[in-house]
């Protein structure tokens, strides 16, 4: 089986080489002419006014606690569902069960804000 | 295994990768001229017989450029952004059934990369990496403009991925196999039922594909979900530091992801290479198995440049309210629908 493998193994050695030729091949023709100013970071054509890293807003992270909950919840979906046809109704109660427990926190987080921004 | 047999192992998953990036070249043609059609104006017409050769010359500009590292950015970080994209653009199509298993001179050759048991994981887990590709560009560019769009794109990434991944649990669930040739197989011939309709997942499953085709907007970062790069707000989004090819990447990532996005949607939903009535035979049924694949996944490339140049883009809190109060709920009773038909189905 692991043999099935190997063209991907392929596939991830050329997709490998041919972003670095891209670079690669622009490095060498492009030219050279660096100056200071053009060396500086984007502002719209004025003097740099502030820091980039600065605080983001919380959502980002609330969004982020979230998404390993639901992303926990697919990784047990995946396999249940590969095996769905051979067993049935005892599956699909059981389904039933882990989604109910899910939608519980599903609707609390939803009732606590965490979807509007 | 004999050489010939390797060297045909190999160029059956190399060849995509090397066509992919070829198409490329008329695809930007295709969305220009498009673009020029639905705006009622003529578009690139003047290099070439019809434009044509307009994205070649864009190529050529772009590998002639200055490659621009600003001072501020994170010198390597900044240089493994882009070829991450490229490289998870490329890598994704590997599992992609692209035609019917051959039969020529003796030989047994199945037209996908590599038919292996973990197809649909395998595609997902590789176009997750595509999201480090935005996220590093905003972090080491040391722009604010970069760095908002590459935060915004890794929440929009994420949250469209669950809706995504459940919607394609649907279809896992009516296959009983994460292998992709077994997605098409179970999609040949034509309902019982109703013999005229095609035994695609559409059809069952029609919330689940729209869910998927949606995400698919979001994921690919095209409009009406092009937050990360918002032009209007953020000035180029992520690759606003980026220049020449680097920049050139991106573009190169961005519409191979459509090209494989469409093929993913052809594959899960609608058959694949698969026709009611087909069955191949030869060097010419692989090649007629080829061409329809082409013409499904070309049909969902033009919906998703019709789409681009109809709908508005959308505001950041109306993106995050699609997604989890609308695609993920959607996404949900959809399983739990195609496991009701799997029960039905089974019980008769």
């Amino acid at each position: 089986m692991p043999e099935t493998f190997f063209p991907i193994l392929v596939l991830l050695g050329v997709a490998a080489i041919m972003a670095a030729t891209i670079l690669f091949l622009n490095a060498v023709l492009g030219p050279k002419l660096r100056t200071r100013k053009k060396l500086e970071t984007y502002e719209s054509g004025v003097p740099l006014l502030d820091a980039s890293r600065k605080r983001v807003s919380i959502q980002f992270f609330v969004i982020a606690m979230v998404f390993i909950l639901f992303d926990v919840e697919i990784a047990f979906v995946y396999p249940w569902a590969l095996v769905f046809k051979a067993a049935g109704w005892p599956l699909l109660l059981e389904m039933f069960v882990f989604l109910a427990i899910l939608i519980v926190g599903y609707a609390y987080i939803w009732k606590k804000g965490a979807f509007d921004w | 295994m004999t050489l010939v047999d390797g060297a045909i192992v190999v160029l059956r998953v190399v060849v995509p990768a090397l066509i992919l990036p070829a198409l490329v070249i008329p695809l930007v043609w295709v969305e220009r001229r498009v673009a020029a059609f639905i705006q009622d104006r003529p578009g690139p017409n003047r290099v070439g017989p019809f434009g044509l050769l307009q994205s070649p010359a864009d190529i050529i500009k772009l590998f002639t450029k200055e490659d621009v590292v600003p001072a501020a950015t994170d010198k390597f970080l900044f240089l493994l952004a882009p070829s991450l994209a490229v490289f998870a653009a490329l890598s994704t199509f590997a599992v992609v059934p692209y035609g019917p298993t051959i039969r020529v001179a003796g030989k047994v050759i199945p037209m996908v990369g590599a038919d292996v048991s973990v197809g649909l994981l395998y595609v997902f887990a590789i176009t997750s990496l595509s999201v480090y590709a935005i996220v590093l560009a905003g972090w080491s560019s040391n722009d604010k403009f970069s760095l908002l769009g590459g935060i915004r794109s890794s929440a929009q990434i994420i949250s469209y991925e669950l809706a995504m991944t459940t919607a394609a649990a649907g279809v896992v669930l009516a296959a009983g196999s994460f292998r992709l040739t077994d997605i098409v197989a179970m999609q040949e011939g034509t309902f019982r039922l109703l013999p005229v309709v095609p035994r695609w997942n559409f059809f069952p499953q029609v919330i689940g594909f729209i869910v998927f085709f949606v995400s698919a907007f979001a994921e690919t970062n095209r409009l009406p979900f092009d937050l990360p790069e918002a032009e209007a707000e953020l000035v180029a989004g992520y690759h606003t530091e980026y220049s020449a090819m680097r920049f050139g990447s991106y573009f190169l990532a961005e519409y191979i992801n459509v090209i494989v996005a469409s093929a993913m949607t052809a594959t899960l939903y609608f058959g694949g290479w698969s026709l009611p009535g087909f069955h191949p035979e030869g060097w010419l049924g692989g090649l007629l198995g080829l061409l329809i694949f082409a013409a499904k996944t070309a049909f969902f490339v033009l919906v998703f440049i019709w789409v681009r140049w109809t709908l508005p883009r959308f505001r950041y809190d109306q993106l995050m309210r699609l997604g989890w109060k609308t695609l993920l709920p959607l996404s949900l009773a959809n399983l739990l629908w195609v496991a009701l038909l799997a029960i039905w189905r089974t019980s008769r």
